[in-house]
């Protein structure tokens, strides 16, 4: 397996001009996303600690590591879905362009626009249809929304998801009736609809087959693009086939998430600094 | 093993037969006496019931003819009234109890819904006395409406609750997800997917005030008119069967049989329908 | 696998426009919040004004009566002196009667159902059972009147009469309306929640109790018996005690078919009244304070009777379901 990853991440090295060398803290390259010592607990519970990284723009930021060591915690704190939770909170401050999400004023619903995420099992709205699916976000913030607007962001937004040839003629069928793999970029075409700028996905082909986890795949390496994006996976070669850059998290002796270290995935698959990362990259646990 | 004692062994066999009969005969007792008491009166009322009760009012006794319109009427106009009041009250009080209320609260709140949907409706009626009928000096259709709707208001507010805990939460996230706000996530989104239990629950309140008779005795009063406003009393199909049914005239006792056979038809049919449409959705 | 890397650019991000009514959307979630909170605080507020006003209107007997209404066995508009003693013994015996009924019913079609009942039964038969409680209860009480009554009074009080006269109870002469045929009534309308909720609480009995029973040699019944039933005791006894809750309040169905006497007799032939009959026929009819007052009173002795019987019901069925929840 050791070979299979370094081939891929061997191609992926050939074919990226940016070939800098990447260390992990970039200090002159200001991401997207700043997160600064960012600890969050579920209760009395301690969940992650002390966790700060750059993601930057335009790039898609894997976070891999074992199950359980706060990876999800970590990606629903960067939109303030962890609050949502049930005895939710949160430390530490995430700049988004400048300024702290986690700020008193701040909003958690502009927020969400701005950062938008899908999650690891489809939810479509099984109540509406493909159409009103992909709206939804639009339809729900705005008091009127005129017809032709509508139309022409689900079909931006679908063609985007790379699903409008296959529902094009199914848009007023219910969101449940699609396969999984279609429902997943359903719910990719309805975040995207609302023009986020960075967009989260939590483990988003875990419940899907491989042939729909390709797709997802390649859609992800077309809206990078367009948007930065962070991606929660426990699939190590998905994140080398993926990802630009990588973080390693691992639960400390106190059952908390750490953030071991971050960089380029192809540093980090081929020359990681970290022992602990060299031995999950290379299969000795996880 | 030879320890069975055969004599225990066949007391045992004895006692098992016995007592799988008699429970295979309960239910048959249980379902006989649906059949006894729907059989008698579907087919007494439907002998006795013919256009004109349907069509005409009520004429004093001793004249042929007459029916039961406006008391047919008055039964859909107190439904009408009592669900208008009881239905924002109880689907916004299980809103409340299932998306807002912190545990303590809501544990209060949901008490307080049981018991009053455990008062019996005849002391919802004389309380409505209390509290509109002696003020007005009159009895009329609104106070009607008025006992009819206490009685709604928690089962609509319990089976809202119920109904929108079964959405699951990952549709509450996807919503929050995309940047909208609490309140238009949980009417846009959540509502909508509780929809068939919220409506499933409603149907079968309605046909449950649809047959009430005691807690009109003394807010509408019954009257053989139609609406004639409805701060005037009026009448109902269940106040028609129970003063017909007491009366000492063959053709007000055969009305009265006729009036069963259509409450039936109103109850049983909603019943029946509510259940086997939600029956079906399940897969 | 091709990266693209040169696609262009049809949506910047932030390029719609902002939709205009996007503000600090924190109060109008409070708004809502708030409105909801308001509506549920109303039927907090209709149960306690309930009791107030009930309290309130009951004065005029309470002051003066005290506590002898309870016990006296007059009822008299014309001397203006009033007892709630026959009421609520007619109550009592009605509800008791209509529960012995059918309790060995509702049970019996609950095994039935659950353990006993090939699939394709149980569906209708659950359902069949459930339209009996459906049915609105002015109907049972016509059915009851003219269906019921006859029946009661030729054969079945006859022979009572006949062959266990000894008894104070089956004496005297067979009217048909009276205790009797008001707890068959009863009987008839509390079979249905009985059945359902005992039905659900031998459900919620996991199958490897019925297995381990079965695996030591037991009878149908005796797993029954042994290992079902008292699993669910505390469930079913729950749902007798709902049963109950709604015997005590039921109004129209008992109304009718009770004769409407203010008796206080121990034969069950005779006619009687209960505190809701008794409220039903006469509310209409109150001329002075005192009589309404004691109509009142009498509601109010009714309302703290059910709202005690259903409090119990409910923290009974409530273990079970918590119990049920904890084995999953």
């Amino acid at each position: 397996m050791e070979k299979k990853i370094n081939i891929t991440v061997q191609n992926m090295v050939k074919e990226d001009n940016q070939n800098k060398q990447g260390s992990g803290n970039s200090k002159d390259d200001k991401g997207i996303l700043e997160v600064q010592n960012l600890s969050a607990w579920y209760g009395k519970t301690l969940a992650i600690k002390n966790i700060s990284m750059s993601i930057r723009s335009n790039a898609i930021m894997s976070i891999i590591g074992p199950s359980g060591c706060g990876k999800s915690t970590f990606i629903r704190c960067l939109n303030r879905m962890h609050e949502v939770s049930h005895g939710g909170r949160t430390e530490g401050c995430i700049m988004l362009d400048g300024k702290d999400i986690y700020a008193r004023d701040a909003d958690p619903v502009v927020i969400r626009r701005r950062i938008g995420m899908v999650f690891q099992k489809p939810a479509p709205f099984p109540t509406m249809s493909v159409f009103d699916n992909v709206a939804a976000g639009l339809k729900l913030t705005q008091f009127w929304s005129r017809r032709w607007e509508l139309e022409e962001v689900v079909e931006r937004s679908l063609r985007q998801a790379a699903l409008w040839d296959e529902v094009k003629d199914k848009l007023h069928q219910s969101g449940a009736s699609l396969s999984g793999g279609q429902q997943q970029r359903l719910c990719i075409a309805r975040a995207i609809a609302v023009q986020p700028e960075v967009i989260l996905l939590d483990e988003p082909c875990s419940a899907l087959d491989p042939a729909s986890t390709l797709k997802i795949e390649d859609l992800m390496r077309s809206l990078v693009t367009q948007y930065s994006i962070v991606i929660v996976t426990h699939n190590m070669q998905q994140a080398a086939r993926v990802s630009d850059m990588a973080g390693f998290f691992l639960a400390d002796q106190d059952q908390a998430g750490i953030l071991i270290e971050y960089g380029k995935t192809s540093q980090l698959f081929t020359n990681p600094k970290d022992k602990r990362t060299e031995d999950y990259i290379t299969g000795r646990f996880g | 093993m030879n320890n069975l004692n055969e004599r225990g062994h066949a007391r045992r066999k004895w006692i098992n037969r016995i007592m799988l009969v008699l429970s295979g005969t309960a239910a048959a007792i249980a379902i006989l006496i649906l059949a006894l008491i729907l059989g008698y009166a579907m087919i007494k009322g439907i002998s006795y019931l013919n256009l004109t009760l349907l069509t005409q009012a009520s004429k004093p006794v001793g004249e042929t003819g007459g029916g039961m319109r406006n008391e047919i009427f008055g039964t859909l106009i107190l439904v009408a009234l009592g669900s208008i009041i009881a239905l924002p009250i109880g689907l916004l009080a299980g809103v409340y109890l299932a998306e807002y209320a912190n545990p303590k609260l809501a544990a209060t709140i949901r008490f307080t819904a049981d018991i009053l949907a455990g008062v019996p409706s005849i002391v919802v009626g004389v309380f409505v006395y209390a509290i509109m009928v002696i003020p007005m000096h009159s009895y009329s259709a609104v106070s009607g409406g008025v006992a009819l709707a206490i009685i709604m208001v928690p089962v609509v507010a319990r089976t809202a609750e119920e109904s929108l805990r079964l959405v699951p939460d990952s549709m509450r996230e996807a919503a929050l997800a995309l940047g909208i706000t609490r309140w238009r996530a949980v009417v846009g989104v959540v509502i909508p997917g509780a929809m068939t239990g919220i409506i499933t629950g409603i149907m079968l309140a309605v046909a449950r005030i649809a047959g009430e008779t005691a807690p009109l005795l003394f807010t509408a009063l019954g009257s053989s008119f139609g609406l004639q406003g409805l701060l005037k009393p009026i009448g109902s199909l269940s106040l028609l069967i129970y003063h017909y049914a007491l009366s000492p005239y063959k053709s007000q006792q055969q009305q009265a049989w006729a009036g069963a056979f259509l409450l039936i038809v109103l109850v049983l049919g909603i019943n029946i329908i509510v259940r086997w449409v939600s029956n079906r959705k399940q897969f | 696998m091709a990266i693209k890397r040169n696609e262009q650019k049809t949506l910047t991000p932030g390029s719609m426009k902002c939709p205009r009514f996007i503000r600090r959307s924190g109060y109008t979630d409070n708004i809502f919040s708030n409105l909801t909170l308001f509506f549920a605080i109303v039927m907090v507020v209709i149960l306690v004004a309930l009791v107030i006003i009930l309290t309130r209107d009951a004065m005029p007997a309470i002051n003066k009566f005290g506590f002898s209404f309870i016990t006296n066995t007059m009822w008299n508009p014309v001397t203006d002196v009033f007892g709630a003693l026959p009421a609520i013994y007619g109550t009592l015996i009605t509800s008791l009667i209509g529960l012995l009924i059918a309790v060995p019913i509702s049970f019996g079609a609950a095994i039935f159902l659950v353990e006993l009942a090939p699939n394709w039964l149980k569906g209708p038969a659950s359902f069949i059972i459930e339209m009996l409680a459906a049915i609105p209860s002015v109907i049972i009480g016509l059915w009851g009147l003219y269906v019921l009554v006859p029946v009661v009074r030729h054969p079945i009080e006859k022979w009572l009469g006949s062959h266990l006269g000894g008894l104070p109870f089956f004496q005297g002469p067979p009217f048909g309306v009276g205790f009797l045929a008001a707890g068959l009534v009863l009987a008839i309308m509390t079979i249905p929640i009985i059945t359902a909720v005992s039905r659900d609480s031998m459900k919620a009995v996991p199958n490897e109790q019925r297995e381990a029973m079965y695996a030591l040699g037991a009878t149908r019944w005796e797993v029954i018996n042994k290992a079902v039933l008292p699993y669910c005791r505390t469930g079913m006894v729950g749902g007798v005690i709902l049963g109950l809750g709604r015997a005590l309040g039921e109004t129209m169905a008992v109304t009718m078919v009770i004769g409407n006497s203010n008796k206080l007799t121990a034969s069950l032939f005779s006619p009687g009244t209960t505190i809701a009959s008794t409220i039903a026929s006469q509310f209409g009819e109150a001329s002075t304070g005192v009589q309404t007052g004691s109509l009142i009173e009498l509601a109010l002795i009714l309302f703290g009777v059910t709202l005690i019987v259903n409090v119990i019901a409910r923290t009974l069925v409530w273990r079970m379901t918590s119990l049920k929840a904890a084995k999953k």
